[in-house]
């Protein structure tokens, strides 16, 4: 399957070039256009020849859809480090609850760990029907291997038809080897997450092309169907104390990690985290210098303990470590307040912050993009603005 | 950008784009604080070295890439330059300090000093200049004394490019007082030869990242074997390292003269009063056109004198001086005129034109101040017509 | 030791912008370029080599033909050898297929020490690649590595995590996704560009890799691009411009309050 190209209707007039988000199409010598290797069939070209030349192939696949019944559940990966489960997890079954509720299934937790005390509880409080359990020694200190070993292997006994895990470095590091091993579709990193209850397909949108673009993605013949979600783009599930559901204890013998962890070193004792921080005061290139992050810490204290975030460009001239970076390669951010301080707003910086629940920009340029989501834009010298900003908030 | 067609090799070519692209992604972002803290860029060098960027000067048999074509060398001297010449001039004076020994140095003093000049492992200096000898270099008064197979040298020089930061000094030294300038000898002296120490460094006005540092031999011994060609001839490998030097110095103002321009036209660009560009300005856009024209008049003359010199011609120090003293005086106007352009804004820190005013100067004034090449061009000039008249 | 260090050629998505009347991507003009992740990947291998010598470095890229120029650019920096895996077999693979193929280029190629990729591509920014090669060739895999010290057959690499590091002991042959952190990428060299500039490189085909065609490109890709849009803008806010600093500060305060937020 794939694109298909009606030289005969192919006037080449080039429009479907322009659009390609993937630069696949080109044109030839004698200018009609032809498809390279980096076509996904995405389908984006189709609406934008004028002569409708372009189509899709598709195949039929008949053989499919007996073997996909098997499968049946929603699944949550239950992220913990240090018996401490990744608020991430909570959001996962907030979403979850939703889709599994759309397809009639049971929403169930996974839980990965060694003696990593009564972890399950708050699951099911927040909405988990089953948590399957697995504690095993390999499995004390995250490593990569040994969690997609017993993921993968819950995974074939139990057959869920969707796993969800969050986009943390954590989940990202080892999903698409689980992917790998049970020959299953992933979606990396995806922001919104939907269900066509007749296919039971689960609809992923995730940002591309650093944001520039949206795409839906879907798993039409394989199961599980999986993805890893950003966190902080779905609200938590709200718990519901004293909750309770089935608890599946799981033995697997696992192999001794190839990984050794030697020591954890937390860079963040004394700051607070732009991940999970209620207000952000975020600086860009427009600060100017380093020593101006001072002035975004007295803003950040001025808010009674806001986060210091950082975009892109002030992270890059070495004026502060990338742990405050927000944006496309930085951290995904949904504070209830977010001040962006001569931040332009690159579409990078903004994909990681634009659901904040309120945002303020401070910018010299009033054609700056960062206002294009601002609810509130000050038009001004942030050197003139912050200070009376700190002082009517400490007035 | 249209560019007039210099015929330059496909090597000058390449050197242009990787030149260009370094001095854009590694020097301008550090360009300012270098300026302010006059710090010596010494990662900038030593990567340039790694790109192989250092021995462009030098012959292949002594490690370097220079194959009898000038031009990638000027060019690297000009992309730099583009962004700052405080990197340029650290950079330049590397080729400064090795000329002489080029030049009239014996085949064992370059197999031994050239390979890691060109691969940027050290640096060079050149060390003519004294507290009492600036345009009048035959006065120098820093001696050299025989003593058995060593120089014993004494004495300070001034303003050294370089300073301190540099591996191999070429040093020139009084071993004949009673011959004047012919009693000028030339020596290599490493750095770390006892009796050689260096003074304070200077805060300057412009060219604020390069070390200018002062040099003190104190009964420093040189071996012998460290005098390049015979006693006496210092005086004219100091004067042949000028002429080919100066050019280099074209390059730098070539090069800042570029960079104020490219910063000149894409504020004029950007920058609105009375609802429109600024460079919507008859009065304006007939400076920016003024200063585009004289840029590409200095580059041309120095290409051109570059080329001359490379052909082989003997008889060039007019050309070299005219092309120093031109472009540097362009220099000096363009980064003038690029600090009109920006207004109020040009005065301050905040944008580079400032710097390029400041660093402009410098131009005018070493390797010869502008009086000495007018001097050159002049004498030249009574000569040769003497000689016409004569025919 | 052999480090084969897997990149991507992309396209600047910095510098792709979105027509705001049509609401498309505006791509032309966009230059293609080695994914700048990878460029971190590969200076790591080459640090390694300048630390052992003896290293080989060889750089793997899966692409269309004209992705042979982050291949001469790779040797313009160091690397030693590299392959350009081209087939139109490979059309539309997804992470799943791109890393079985991927996979079966490295096991061609002499027996790696080290795999190393960049953390992620900024076309794709799925991060899967990585892991999933690493997955098929049965190698251990650190994502987000920012430091790494090879000693005997053992790596000693430091991994980030949201808010921290970790420090791991890993036994070669081993995979790593390299941080942007991890180092400045090298400029090429000229005599590496001149080396470049001869470089002839023949593509690898699947079935030179011994692939199964079964488990490539489009139709072997469990995922399916379904629809491709544009993010809707944002709007509504307001802009205040032109007034004291003080006056617009106060305000701002006024209403963060007003609306119970602070």
């Amino acid at each position: 399957m794939g694109l298909k190209i009606d030289l005969d209707l192919c006037t080449g007039c080039g429009a479907c070039v322009a659009v390609c988000p993937f630069c696949a199409l080109a044109q030839r010598a004698d200018g009609k256009v032809e498809v390279n290797e980096a076509c996904t069939a995405c389908g984006a070209c189709l609406d934008s020849c004028p002569v409708g030349a372009l189509s899709l192939e598709t195949e039929s696949k008949p053989l499919a859809m007996g073997a996909l019944d098997g499968y049946r559940g929603l699944w949550v990966f239950a992220e913990q480090r240090g018996g401490k489960i990744h608020e991430v997890s909570f959001e996962l079954l907030g979403v979850g609850r939703v889709l599994a509720d759309r397809l009639g299934v049971e929403l169930c937790a996974v839980l990965l760990g060694h003696q990593a005390g009564d972890c399950a509880g708050p699951l099911f409080e927040h909405g988990a029907d089953k948590v399957y359990q697995v504690d095993h020694p390999a499995l004390e200190n995250y490593t990569a291997e040994p969690y997609a070993e017993a993921l993968s292997a819950l995974i074939r006994k139990y057959k869920p038809e969707v796993v969800l895990a969050g986009a943390t470095s954590l989940g990202r590091g080892f999903i698409p080897r689980v992917a790998v091993q049970v020959n299953a579709g992933l979606t990396a990193d995806c922001t919104e997450l939907d269900v066509e209850a007749d296919s039971r397909l689960l609809i992923q949108t995730r940002p591309a092309f650093g944001g520039n673009i949206m795409a839906c993605i879907v798993c039409p013949d394989h199961r599980p169907q999986m993805a890893t979600v950003r966190p902080k783009v779905f609200k938590p599930a709200e718990p519901v104390a004293g909750r309770t559901g089935t608890r599946v204890v799981e033995n697997l013998p696992l192999k001794e990690p190839g990984v050794k962890v030697l020591e954890t070193v937390n860079a963040m004792q004394n700051e607070v985290n732009v991940a999970g921080a209620e207000f952000i005061v975020t600086g860009g290139r427009g600060l100017g210098a380093p020593e101006n992050f001072k002035l975004m810490a007295e803003l950040a204290d001025a808010l009674g303990g806001a986060a210091v975030g950082a975009s892109r460009a002030a992270v890059d001239a070495g004026w502060i470590s990338s742990f405050h970076q927000v944006g496309q390669t930085g951290k995904t951010v949904r504070p209830k307040i977010y001040i962006a301080c001569g931040v332009s707003g690159q579409i990078q910086h903004l994909v990681g912050m634009n659901s904040s629940d309120t945002i303020i920009a401070i910018n010299k340029d009033p054609d700056a993009p960062i206002f294009g989501v601002a609810d509130v834009g000050i038009v001004g010298d942030l050197f003139q603005v912050v200070p009376e900003l700190i002082k009517a908030l400490r007035g | 950008m249209a560019e007039l067609n210099y015929g330059l090799s496909e090597l000058a070519v390449e050197i242009r784009g990787m030149v260009r692209e370094f001095a854009v992604s590694r020097v301008k972002p550090v360009r300012a604080e270098l300026d302010e803290t006059g710090r010596f860029p010494a990662e900038i060098l030593r990567e340039l070295g790694k790109m192989d960027l250092m021995g462009l000067y030098i012959p292949a048999e002594y490690g370097g890439t220079f194959e009898g074509d000038s031009m990638p060398n000027i060019i690297a001297v000009e992309e730099l330059s583009r962004i700052c010449i405080g990197v340029s001039v650290s950079y330049a004076a590397n080729g400064l300090g090795a000329d002489p020994i080029l030049i009239g140095g014996s085949e064992e003093q370059k197999k031994k000093y050239l390979p890691p000049l060109a691969s940027g492992e050290k640096w060079a200096a050149y060390a003519l200049t004294e507290p009492n000898a600036g345009s009048d270099a035959g006065s120098i008064r820093t001696t050299a004394v025989k003593k058995g197979d060593t120089y014993v040298l004494n004495g300070t020089k001034q303003w050294i490019t370089n300073g301190g930061e540099a591996d191999i000094y070429t040093v020139f030294a009084v071993t004949d007082k009673s011959r004047g300038a012919r009693g000028v000898s030339a020596f290599i002296v490493e750095k770390g030869t006892p009796g050689f120490s260096f003074g304070k460094k200077e805060n300057k006005l412009g060219i604020r990242a390069s070390a200018t540092r002062e040099l003190i031999f104190e009964d420093c011994e040189v071996p012998a074997a460290n005098l390049i060609g015979r006693e006496g001839t210092g005086f004219i490998w100091a004067m042949k390292t000028f002429d080919v030097s100066r050019p280099g110095i074209a390059a730098q103002s070539v090069g800042l003269a570029q960079g104020a321009l490219d910063e000149a036209v894409a504020y004029a660009k950007v920058r609105e009063q009375f609802g429109k560009p600024i460079i919507a300005n008859q009065g304006l856009s007939w400076m920016l056109a003024d200063m585009a024209t004289q840029v590409e008049a200095a580059r041309a003359l120095t290409y051109a004198v570059v080329k001359t010199i490379d052909s082989g011609a003997k008889d060039y120090s007019k050309f070299s001086a005219m092309c120093k003293v031109f472009a540097s005086d362009v220099a000096m106007r363009v980064t003038t005129d690029a600090v009109q352009v920006f207004g109020g804004y040009g005065y301050m820190k905040e944008y580079p034109v400032e710097k390029m005013m400041r660093d402009a100067k410098i131009l005018q004034i070493y390797e010869g101040t502008n009086q000495i090449q007018r001097d050159i061009i002049g004498m030249a000039l009574n000569k040769e017509y003497a000689a016409a008249a004569r025919r | 030791m052999h480090i084969v260090v897997c990149a991507k050629q992309v396209p600047n998505t910095t510098q792709v912008r979105i027509n705001p009347e049509t609401n498309t991507l505006v791509r032309e003009g966009v230059e293609s370029i080695m994914n700048p992740f990878d460029e971190n990947a590969l200076e790591m291998a080459l640090q390694l080599k300048e630390r052992h010598p003896g290293t080989q470095v060889t750089v793997l890229t899966m692409g269309p033909p004209q992705a042979v120029d982050i291949l001469k650019e790779a040797v313009g920096r160091g690397a030693d050898e590299v392959m350009l895996l081209c087939d139109k077999a490979f059309a539309g693979s997804d992470t799943w297929a791109t890393s079985y193929a991927l996979s079966m280029a490295i096991g061609k190629l002499p027996k790696p020490d080290l795999v190393l990729f960049g953390k992620q591509a900024i076309d794709g920014d799925t991060a899967q690649v990585g892991p999933g090669v690493a997955d098929w060739l049965g190698m251990p895999c650190i994502t987000c590595a920012c430091k790494i010290e090879i000693a005997g057959n053992r790596a000693l690499v430091e991994r980030a995590f949201e808010d921290g590091y970790e420090k791991l002991e890993v036994a070669l042959p081993c995979a790593l996704t390299v941080l942007k952190e991890a180092n400045v990428p090298r400029m090429a060299s000229l005599r590496g560009k001149m080396a470049a500039k001869k470089l002839q490189v023949a593509p690898t085909t699947a079935e030179m890799v011994g692939a199964d065609p079964a488990k490539l490109g489009l139709s072997a890709s469990p995922t399916r691009v379904m629809k491709i849009f544009s993010p809707p803008p944002k709007t509504g806010g307001v802009l205040w411009q032109g007034e004291e600093p003080a006056v617009m500060a106060q305000r701002l305060v006024d209403l963060l309050r007003e609306r119970k937020l602070i």
